[in-house]
This record gives structure tokens, sequence and C-alpha cells, in this order.
């Protein structure tokens, strides 16, 4: 039997994504370049957000102690959130916002596709509803790849450089931690190591068709599965902890 | 066409909205009609996306993923709202394109109480049950104007300002019935919105300007006055009950006339706002062409790459 610390463990590896993800996407609200566009990016963060409650309740029930989802939300430390170092990235420009979607959404799909083979059947039941959001999301994201791709030089130029900037935050995205070999061995988590190929392979099917190049570099970034996150992260949980830093045990 | 025969279209014009019938965008309509309309609806259709920003400078700071997400979907709603409007705007013969230029530009107006900064949790619950309280006043009477996509487009509109209502109401429940903080904030959000609420239906009768004719083409059905009059009835009852109080040391309660009485409203501070000097008419205004500047080149790849599309489809089919 696995341990409930180890599942829970396990389970902000995958949520803690969808909740970083979805607070850069609302930075965006009211902001977009276009009006469809900014609607469609809310309801990703929409879609994101309330997968996270999912995950934070059922991490929250396992912990056995009087625990809320926004506790496990908004009461942690930096350094115990599980996110990997791509989500955390700031909205530079449209470009990287569309970049940094795009390189999870690819990966988000192959997850949530193996995820609802989980024997945990509450994970199982999260995946299944995630499974058609996330496949709307990545839609939405190759598109625009393709679109300021193969658009003007000036969008070209931006999404080649956002990407070439961003590749280096992909790689982490495949590490297992101890959690994530431990749920493997139960059957309750999913092998990321085995999704890297499809990934490779869909990356490179979008960027090419919308004449874009796949960086080349072998030097990629990791930490924030362990906690070790980017400058930008404490600034990014500053706003999303404060309420609940200032005034803190209140309902709201 | 002679004038005459303007004349008589304009007669037959008028009977129509008299029968209470639908003007539609193919049918004729008088030029003066026309302007009234583009200058309401995109009026409104601004305010929706300048009434974007306020709200949403609380997202990322929510203080529960539930009101987190309420919060986003509410402030996406109004991002939907601009839009059938836009779309209904455009009917009367404008691009999107024009209307967000006379936005930029200042030359359109949009509702002055987003001029007013939210600076505290609170205020999301006390713009949901004042801001959008004192909208749907005002918008219920549009389900029946006279100009078919405005009207079918507030139908829709009204439905979810009254969700958005409740749910600012509920806010302000939550904090009223919080620790001594909460309430505090709560208070002081009532406080501070309050008389810019009143505002917001308008300046007094005797200062309108467009009721008469608006009256006519059913833009509008009661003034401001009565507006103002109906909201500030039905809303005290409302902060009574959570123990909340309105800032208003000349409310009472009018036993002959069945309504509240009330204070002198500060219609120096209302024209200081509507003129451009309020606390955030500049951000807010920067904001949005900020977001429209800033995005000109994904619209125009959008544009390139969608003839690019239309070239190869065309290309094969020869």
């Amino acid at each position: 039997m696995m341990k409930n610390e180890n599942i829970i463990q396990y389970i902000y590896g995958i949520a803690d994504n969808a909740l970083i993800l979805g607070q850069r996407l609302s930075e965006l609200c009211g902001h977009g370049p276009i009006l469809e566009v900014d609607i469609a990016m809310t309801n990703m963060a929409l879609d994101l957000l309330g997968q996270t409650r999912s995950y934070y309740q059922y991490a929250a029930q396992l912990s056995g102690e009087e625990k809320t989802e926004d506790d496990v939300a908004f009461l942690r430390l930096e350094k115990q959130y599980r996110n990997v170092l791509l989500v955390e990235q700031p909205n530079k420009h449209f470009g990287y916002i569309i970049t940094r979607q795009f390189f999870y959404d690819v990966f988000h799909l192959l997850l949530l596709e193996e995820l609802q083979n989980s024997k945990d059947e509450t994970l199982s039941a999260i995946a299944k509803k995630g499974i058609k959001e996330v496949s709307y999301h990545q839609r939405f994201s190759s598109d625009w790849i393709k679109r300021l791709g193969d658009g003007t030089a000036e969008s070209h130029n931006k999404i080649q450089e956002a990407v070439d900037d961003l590749w280096q935050y992909t790689d982490e995205l495949f590490h297992m931690t101890e959690d994530d070999a431990i749920a493997l061995e139960n059957g309750v988590g999913v092998d990321t190591a085995t999704l890297k190929e499809k990934y490779n392979n869909r990356i490179k099917e979008v960027l090419e068709e919308a004449s874009l190049v796949v960086p080349e570099t072998k030097w990629f970034q990791k930490g924030g599965k362990q906690g070790i996150h980017s400058e930008h992260m404490g600034y990014l949980l500053a706003d999303l902890q404060y309420m609940q830093r200032t005034y803190p045990n209140m309902k709201w | 066409m002679s004038e005459k025969e303007i004349k008589n279209l304009e007669e037959i014009f008028e009977q129509r909205i008299a029968r209470d019938e639908k003007i539609e965008p193919k049918d004729w309509m008088p030029e003066k009609y026309r302007k009234t309309h583009i200058r309401q609806i995109s009026q409104h259709a601004h305010s929706e996306i300048i009434g974007m920003l306020p709200e949403g400078n609380w997202i990322t700071r929510a203080p529960s993923l539930r009101r987190k997400v309420a919060l986003l979907a509410k402030v996406q709603d109004e991002a939907g709202h601009g839009l059938y409007l836009y779309s209904a705007c455009e009917t009367l013969g404008i691009s999107r394109e024009e209307l967000y230029e006379q936005l930029h530009t200042g030359k359109a107006k949009y509702s002055s109480i987003f001029n007013y900064p939210t600076l505290t949790w609170a205020d999301m619950g006390a713009i949901g049950w004042l801001v959008d309280g004192a909208a749907i006043i005002n918008q219920v009477p549009l389900c029946s104007t006279s100009y078919g996509p405005y009207a079918r487009a507030m139908i829709r509109v009204c439905k979810e300002e009254s969700f958005h209502q409740r749910q600012g109401y509920e806010i302000m429940i939550s904090l009223a019935n919080g620790t001594p903080e909460q309430k505090e904030m709560a208070q002081d959000a009532l406080n501070r919105w309050w008389w810019p609420s009143l505002m917001m239906l308008g300046p007094t009768d005797a200062e309108s300007v467009h009721t008469a004719q608006s009256m006519k083409w059913k833009l509008k059905r009661k003034t401001n006055d009565e507006l103002r009059q109906q909201f500030i009835d039905q809303t005290v009852p409302q902060a009574d009950l959570i123990g909340l109080t309105i800032p208003d040391p000349d409310l009472k309660w009018n036993e002959e006339t069945k309504r509240y009485d009330f204070g002198e409203i500060d219609w120096d501070e209302f024209w200081q706002v509507v003129k451009g000097h309020g606390p955030c008419n500049k951000q807010r205004l920067s904001a949005r062409v900020d977001a429209w500047e800033e995005g000109e080149w994904v619209r125009d790849a959008a544009m390139a790459y969608a003839k690019k599309q239309e070239d190869k489809k065309l290309k094969k089919a020869i």
C-alpha cells in the first residue's frame, strides 16, 4: 500500500502546475490582444483552476487533518510547491504566453491520457474530465503557434524567441521524483519518462508546420519539482497568498 | 429622396416604435436614431470592457480558490457582454476597430464608476452588490427597447448581471458575518462605493440632455431620478439586513411618500470624474490602449496567416 503522504506529494506534482499556470493566465484577464482571445485564455485559466480544486480537495481529504483546498493552495512555503519551472515563467509577451501554454499543454494531455488508467479512482476521474479540457487547450495553443510562426516576419521572430527561451524548461517535465516513482510502482502514477518521445514528436510536428526551429540546446533547467524555483515564484506567491497571509484563519 | 418622402418614412418609423415593433438592422431608420444607438450601445460595450479592469485587479489575490474562480468567471462574462454589445453595434454600420478608436482617443465615454480604485477584497462584494445592482436597474428596461439586436443582447446581459449582483451581495454577507476586520472591510467598501453608485444612474433629470428623445425610442423608460430612487429603496434594506450602514446621515424613511429621503449628491465630483479627472481615468484608459497596441503584432499575424491559408486553398482549387 502506498502511504497517503506519497500520494499527496504525487498530487502536488501535478496539481501545482495547474494552479501556477492558472494563476499566470488569470493575470491576463482584461488585457488580451483580442477580446475573443482574452475570453479563451480566461477559459483555460478556469479549467486549470477547476482541476486544481479537484486535486487539492482530494489531497486535503487524504491528509487526515482538518485541511481544506485553500490551506493547500495558499498556505504552503515556496519550497513546498512542486510545479515545474516552465509554468511559473512570466507573461513577457503573447509569444511567451502561447509557447509556455503549448509546451505545457502537449505534456499535460499526454499525462492525463495515462493518468486516466490510474488505480486510484479519484485521480482517474479527474484525469478523464481534464482530457476534454486540455485537448482544447492544446488545439488553441497549437493553432496560435502556427499563426504566429507563419504570420508576419515580426510574429515569426517573436515566437521563435519565446520557443528558444522556454525550451530549456521542457526537460524537467519528464523528471521522476521519488514520489513519482512510488506512485508508479503502486499503479497510481504515470511513467513520465516514457512520454518524452511522443512529446518531442508532437512539438516538432507543430513547430515545423509553423516554420519554426526546434532548439538544439542540450542544456536544461530543473529544480521546480524539488521546490527550488525561479526568482519569479516568490512574487507570484506574494500575490496568490496575500489575503490568506494577511488575514489568517478567516472564512471568505 | 425628397424631404417629403423622408418625412413620410420617419412617420411610419415612429409609428412602428409606438406599436412596440422591433427595428432590425436592414430596416430604414433616421440617421439620428442610428447615431444615438451607436453612441449608447458602444458606451455600454466600452463600460463592460473597462469594467473588467477594477475587478481584474483582484483575481490574482482572491482569498480562496472558490472566490478566485467565481471572480474570474464574472470578469469573463463582462468580456462576453462587451462582445455581444460590440456585435449589436456593428449591425448599425460601424466596425469594432472604429469603436475601439473612439474609446482610445477619449471620444467615446464609458461608465464613470470604473474610474474608482478597488482597494480591498470587499470592493469585489460592493461592486457586485451596488454597481451591478445599479446597472440592472438601468438595463432591465432595455430588454424591451426598440432596436432588436440591442434588446436581444440585453436579455442575456441582464440574466448574467443579476447572478453577479447576488454573488456580490453574498461576498458582503460573508464579510459582514466574519471577524471585526472583515466587517470593517465591508463597511469601508460600502462607504467608498455608495455615492459613486448613486451617480451611476446619471445626472439629475434637470441636467440630463438625452432623456426626452431616449424615452421616445424606448432607450429609456424611467428618468434618472426615478431609477436612482428605485435603487436606493431596494438597496437600503439589504444593507440593514447584514448590519452595514449606508454612509448618508440624511437618509431616512419617509412615511408619507413610502420612499427613502436621501442626502445631497456631490455633483462636482461626478462631473470631475466624467470629464476625465477621476482617481483612475488615465490608468484605465491606458491599460486598454496598452493591451491594444501590444496586441497589434498578434492581430497582424493572425490576419497574415489567414490570408496565406486562403491563398493556399485557392491555389489548390485552381
